[in-house]
């Protein structure tokens, strides 16, 4: 089975009539498989830790949603700047007359909890990624896609929202392949790095993590915005299989299966 | 796909899973012998705060928390909010602190009772680390005091000794650390701070400073410690007031 499924990547990488001709190999010509179960299940653990992530980490921004730059900050310091919305704490001057419920405890425990699971799946999908040739086959741009005038080609196409060709049902464009691995291999590592460094024990022992990043508070200011980035290439992401397709999308990454050209007919 | 060869995956797979649970299971009793469990290690979250204890422990058995120079204390000095202090604090309060004792029992073999003065009397040291607060705001002091190590070693604590429990004269405050934070050389017993007294705002007369941990941990007003191989018997059990409120016992994070 897994033969079959690497051949077909080969044959279907930028091949606009594809019909996987590995099929042939075995009785059954249904055989057409677009997602690994490991790219399958990685991605869906992710997709959970990301929520779990992200809901618990605005719970924990709410008890004191001012950022600052340097080593300290604290209400009787100048803030970076201040989300204008109100605190889980009476603490902090938001300029709301009430105080939301407190809800760090958990969100702090769930927080660090999914940090480990996604962490160790991370590890997993590159290791895998990189044994297999997942992410040289898959994720590596070609590098005629990455001439000025194929990306701007390519942005072009993304603008004017033009449905993706068939092709792109068994392959990413440039666009995705430069995106995914942004988010994999810069904003994810990037995400645990200013992480880390907002712990006093970790930095304890490795106190040059939060040195070079200008102090707590700087790292703390920093790990929000790379969050943000995420929440945006989370919308980004979903906003583009909506247009591609929903469901199709939705049942290669679920099932493995995709439509191929002839289904469709 | 020949009966061969499922039959060979099915062993492999088996053989792979049992070798899995063994690991698991060896892994579990290595990490309760060498102390790698913390008390609040049930629950849903029990995972994620045993993976974290473990490898900090592992990670930071004798490091220290990062030092400032003198320029970068924050001021103006913060103080964090504190509850209204009860008729026994105002009563020692109100004398100077002169009464204030601060009681050492549990597994030792010379239980005792300190004042200010007597632990004055050890020599002084000072720290120039962070507080930060789980909430996310953060202070850099000076903190003065004694190291909590000769304090121990003065009251000869038993070898088989694994926690050190501390109370606030506040008697909903109270918490815990390990040995491995108790004997560290920046756990302080504090009694100034900036050169000058501990004010009331900051855990006047006596605070336990735990400087690789969050600033809940750095219990203000305290009055009793005790030495314990065991968190079963206190609360809950959980290890401390932190994990009955909801958060994490570890907060080294």
């Amino acid at each position: 089975m897994s033969r079959v499924r690497a051949t077909c990547y080969h044959s279907c990488v930028g091949d606009s009539a594809c019909i996987p001709s590995a099929a042939s190999a075995v009785p059954t010509t249904t055989v057409t498989s677009r997602h690994s179960a490991l790219v399958r299940v990685t991605h869906w653990i992710t997709t959970l830790c990301f929520l779990a992530l992200l809901v618990s980490g605005v719970e924990i921004v709410i008890s004191h949603p001012r950022f600052y730059w340097g080593e300290t900050g604290n209400v009787l310091t100048p803030p970076l700047f201040k989300l204008p919305i109100p605190a889980s704490r009476n603490l902090v001057p938001s300029g709301y007359g009430y105080v939301l419920p407190d809800q760090n405890g958990w969100s702090r425990y769930l927080h660090f909890q999914a940090a480990w699971v996604v962490v160790f799946t991370g590890l997993l999908y590159a290791i895998f990624g990189l044994v297999t040739g997942h992410l040289r086959q898959n994720l590596l741009p070609h590098g005629a896609d990455l001439s000025w005038r194929e990306l701007l080609r390519s942005i072009a196409s993304h603008l004017h929202f033009e449905r993706p060709s068939e092709a792109e049902a068994w392959s990413y464009n440039v666009l995705q392949r430069l995106s995914y691995l942004f988010v994999i291999f810069v904003l994810f590592p990037l995400v645990i790095w200013t992480g880390l460094a907002m712990s006093p024990a970790f930095v304890s022992a490795f106190p040059a993590t939060v040195n070079v990043l200008g102090g707590q508070q700087s790292a703390r200011t920093l790990h929000f915005f790379v969050s943000l980035s995420l929440v945006l290439f989370l919308l980004v992401h979903v906003a583009m299989v909506w247009l591609a397709g929903f469901w199709s999308r939705m049942r290669a990454m679920i099932t493995g299966r995709a439509a191929t050209p002839m289904e469709r007919t | 796909m020949s009966p061969d060869f499922s039959r060979r995956k099915l062993i492999t797979t088996g053989i792979a899973a049992a070798a899995g649970v063994a690991g698991l299971g060896v892994a579990a009793r290595l990490a309760q012998r060498y102390g790698l469990v913390p008390p609040d290690h049930g629950g849903i979250y029990g995972l994620g705060e045993t993976l974290t204890y473990a490898s900090q422990r592992l990670l930071t058995r004798h490091s220290l928390a990062r030092e400032f120079s003198r320029s970068q204390i924050s001021k103006p000095p913060f103080a964090n909010e504190i509850p209204p202090l009860n008729e026994a604090y105002k009563r020692l309060q109100a004398g100077g602190f002169a009464d204030w004792r601060l009681s050492i029992n549990g597994m030792v073999a010379r239980p005792a009772s300190f004042s200010l003065d007597q632990l004055k009397s050890y020599p002084s040291q000072s720290q120039i680390t962070m507080v930060q607060c789980e909430e996310g705001w953060s202070y850099i002091a000076e903190w003065i005091g004694v190291p909590l190590s000769p304090v121990l070693q003065a009251v000869e604590v038993h070898p088989q000794a694994r926690y050190v429990v501390y109370f606030s004269i506040d008697p909903d405050w109270w918490e815990s650390i390990d040995m491995s934070d108790a004997l560290h050389p920046q756990t302080f017993l504090a009694y100034g701070m900036n050169g000058a007294d501990l004010p009331v705002g900051n855990g006047a007369p006596l605070r336990l400073r735990v400087a690789r941990q969050l600033g809940y941990k750095s219990v203000k007003y305290i009055t009793h410690l005790t030495v314990t191989d065991s968190l079963k018997g206190f609360g809950k059990g959980l290890g401390s007031a932190a994990p009955e409120g909801g958060y994490a016992w570890y907060a080294g994070i």
